[in-house]
């Protein structure tokens, strides 16, 4: 049982305007345990979309396939029970939720995801002490754990602050959207550490990037190549410097 | 289907589950009979023991009564109140004033529990020394119409604080209440003013004297329990020179099927540097799903700053009722004077809610601030209407407002009406208006972190009304948090 995510024929759709349009059109995507997968692809080939479907966003519609996460049908439940049981989304656009305190917002939602996994929850002294560790080594100020979340945050600022989050709520599998994008060399290096740092035997992540630079901080076990809806491709982690140098053409023509 | 529907379906079946502080206690009522008349006028002042020149003032009042209509301009329809189908006395039955909490009646207390009375609080209500660390909190319990239990009366008694029910000051301190009510509001100022100051049977009076800062925050909480009767609480709060004091109100109210009416009268008197600080959290019975047997609630609530520099600052949290009318009110009639409105106005099911505030500035560089936050639900409505008046005299008058509207579900309504007066060239006014609905972003975003809907609901509102809690007195502000989680729970979509 070393497939820890396993997708199958996954089919989305979503309503635009009236009309359904199919995003997603027959996925199959494979992640054992304790392994980092990248996904790289031109703009509106459906990253964004395959991760919102993964944590559980209801406007996308699943007409086909199968989505499983330890061995449970992942699409089978809402979106707080998917963060229960480990999954976690790096949003590509963070929200913004004016008025709501940004340490109460996470204490909460550690509480909520501790509670569900029969974990202890963990009292105000405690759980600052961890954030303030966290926001630390995350090189954030702590005044970011004052404000209300995401709330005039700069792009940078955001990225890091779902980076805190994912540390905080402890994932077993982490889907992190275009993480970098936005981010000065310094700060990617910062975030990739995050990452890095929570590998093991029992942390798996889906690195959705434009870019090898990334890569080369965050080094995947594979990579795949995402086009019109499908893996076209997989490999290891030389198929994101082969990208880089010639781009996405040769293998959507091979695809085709 | 998109979260919003779907949440707004959750809701909506939630709605239909019983108020949850829904229930009666089982005390015998001294009822009146049904009806208003001179007569029954009569019976309430005699009840009372009073004086006659507190049985003239009602008359007096009762008369105005009778040639005046209610007013039609709000933005709420209900059918018409049969004013002689109610009972406007109503006190349990006692053998005389209870001495002790020992004398209380344990139905009573229960229903304090049931009410969710902070543990510290019922602590002091049973006179445990030294309960917490925080600011003590003196409760002034009014169970329906008579007030049955006071606390803390000595400590406030030392500072030279007078805190008793109002029937008791009419007693007590006659020179007092003669003097400043009905000064602010005056009896036949609207229909339900003058009826309540004909049939009041009880409510708080405070009495804060020169230089004096009240010890303690005062509270009390309020609780319609008789059948059919109508509740008239008269408040009269006098801060004198440099006096400052600060209030609590609120109150539940148990199930029913016919609708009840409340009109309350408040009247607050800030002389020169005196602070009073009215906070309230209110959270009548808001009636079935149907709208059936919720509380109507009609308030005129007054303040006015006559000395120089004094402030009023109004914060109310409205999560109940089947009708509310209220418009808490600041006069700045002294030099410098500062006015503040702080509300959050909760409506969902079929609740219709007209509230807001008037600022009325006569004196020079008077300052007053409104901030309005609007939440509404279900297929109910809500209207903010707001009044600034700056009079010739009010020269360098400000006044900032801010309303904010939130909507959830597309069946309910909002409405911003302000009324701006401005007869003076040097004042000046400001006021911003947003309306936004709890996006499908906002709600994926907190349940994709754990979040369930409801909590998602309840923490976006909680952070849109922010600005408005942070005004409330510690003891209020988690009682007020958890009642919008409460009406979001049965009011959210
Ligand atoms: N809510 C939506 N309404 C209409 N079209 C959408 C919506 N969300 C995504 N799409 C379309 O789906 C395609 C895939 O989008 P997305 O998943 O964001 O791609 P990527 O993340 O790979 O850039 C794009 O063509 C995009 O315009
Ligand atoms: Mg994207």
């Amino acid at each position: 049982m070393s497939d820890f995510l396993k997708i199958e024929g996954l089919k989305a759709q979503i309503d635009a305007d009236g009309t359904p349009k199919e995003i997603l059109k027959g996925l199959d995507l494979t992640i054992p345990k304790g392994e980092v997968h990248a996904i790289m692809g031109p703009n509106g080939s459906g990253k964004s979309t395959l991760s919102y479907v993964l944590a559980g966003r209801e406007d996308y519609e699943v007409t086909g396939g199968s989505a499983h996460f330890k061995g449970q049908d992942l699409l089978e439940l809402e979106p707080e029970e998917r963060a229960a049981l480990g999954v976690f989304l790096a949003f590509q656009s963070p929200v913004e939720l004016p008025g709501v305190n940004n340490a109460n917002f996470l204490r909460t939602a550690v509480n909520a995801v501790r509670k569900a996994r029969g974990e202890e929850e963990l009292d105000a002294v405690s759980f600052l002490k961890l954030a303030r560790e966290e926001t630390s080594r995350l090189s954030m100020s702590g005044e970011m754990l004052k404000r209300a979340v995401n709330v005039g945050f700069s792009g940078g600022e955001k990225k890091r602050n779902e980076v805190l989050q994912m540390r905080l709520l402890k994932p077993s599998l982490a889907i992190l959207d275009e993480t970098d994008s936005g981010l000065d060399i310094d700060a990617l290096r910062i975030v990739a550490e995050g990452v890095n740092s929570l590998r093991g035997p029992d942390f798996s992540s889906l690195v959705i990037t434009h870019h090898q630079r990334l890569l080369e901080y965050i080094v995947p076990d594979r990579v795949h190549v995402m086009a019109h809806g499908r893996i076209i491709h997989s490999g290891g982690p030389e198929v994101a410097t082969l990208l880089e140098k010639q781009g996405y053409k040769q293998f959507l023509e091979a695809a085709a | 289907m998109p979260a919003v529907s779907e949440t707004r379906e959750a809701v909506e079946k939630l709605a239909k589950s019983n108020y949850e502080w829904g229930f009666e206690t089982n005390v015998e009522m001294d009822l009146a009979p049904k009806g208003l008349n001179e007569d029954i006028v009569r019976l309430i002042s005699a009840r009372k023991k009073e004086p006659q020149w507190m049985l003239d003032w009602r008359l007096k009042a009762f008369r105005a009564w009778q040639d005046m209509s209610e007013p039609d301009w709000a933005k709420i329809k209900h059918p018409p109140i049969d004013y002689q189908d109610a009972h406007y006395f109503a006190q349990p039955k006692k053998k005389s004033g209870p001495k002790s909490l020992d004398e209380v009646d344990p139905e009573l207390l229960r229903t304090y529990e049931k009410l969710g009375i902070p543990l510290h609080e019922q602590e002091m209500l049973a006179g445990v020394e030294g309960a917490g660390q925080k600011t003590p909190v003196a409760v002034d319990a009014v169970f329906d119409s008579v007030s049955v239990a006071t606390t803390f009366r000595k400590t406030l008694a030392e500072a030279g604080v007078i805190f008793c029910p109002i029937s008791e000051a009419i007693i007590e301190h006659p020179e007092l209440v003669k003097k400043y009510l009905g000064t602010v509001v005056p009896v036949a100022d609207n229909f339900f003013s003058a009826l309540n100051s004909a049939v009041f049977t009880d409510g708080s009076f405070v009495y804060v004297p020169k230089g004096v800062r009240c010890p303690m925050e005062l509270s009390t909480y309020f609780r319609i329990n008789a059948r059919n009767t109508g509740q008239f609480e008269r408040t009269l709060i006098i801060a004198e020179d440099q006096a400052t004091v600060s209030y609590l109100e609120g109150c539940t109210a148990p199930q029913r099927d016919e609708n009840q009416l409340h009109a309350a009268v408040v009247e607050l008197v800030a002389m020169e540097d005196a602070f009073i600080k009215y906070s309230t959290v209110q959270n009548w019975y808001p009636g079935d799903e149907n709208g059936k047997g919720g509380i109507y609630n009609f308030v005129t609530k007054r303040g006015i700053c006559k000395g120089d520099r004094a402030r009023i600052s109004w914060t109310q949290v409205e999560t109940g009722s089947a009708i509310t009318w209220k418009y808490p009110s600041c006069i700045l009639a002294g030099k410098g004077s500062v006015g503040e409105f702080y509300s959050v106005a909760v409506t969902n099911g079929r609740q219709q809610a007209d509230t807001g505030t008037k600022m009325i500035h006569l004196a020079p560089d008077t300052r007053s601030t409104i901030v309005a936050k609007t939440i509404s639900a279900g297929q109910s409505d809500s209207t903010y209407r707001g009044l600034v008046r700056m009079q010739p005299k009010a020269r360098n008058g400000r006044n900032f407002t801010q309303c904010d509207s939130l909507l959830i579900g597309d069946q309910c309504g909002a409405h911003t009406v302000p009324y701006i007066e401005s007869r003076n060239m040097s004042a000046r006014i400001e006021h911003e208006a947003t309306t936004s609905k709890i996006s499908e972003d906002q709600l994926f975003y907190c349940r994709s972190r754990g979040f369930s809907e409801e909590e998602a609901v309840g923490l976006i509102v909680n952070g849109f009304c922010r600005e408005v809690l942070k005004e409330l007195p510690m003891e209020f502000a988690v009682e007020a948090q958890k009642l919008l989680q409460i009406s979001l729970e049965g009011s959210v979509g």
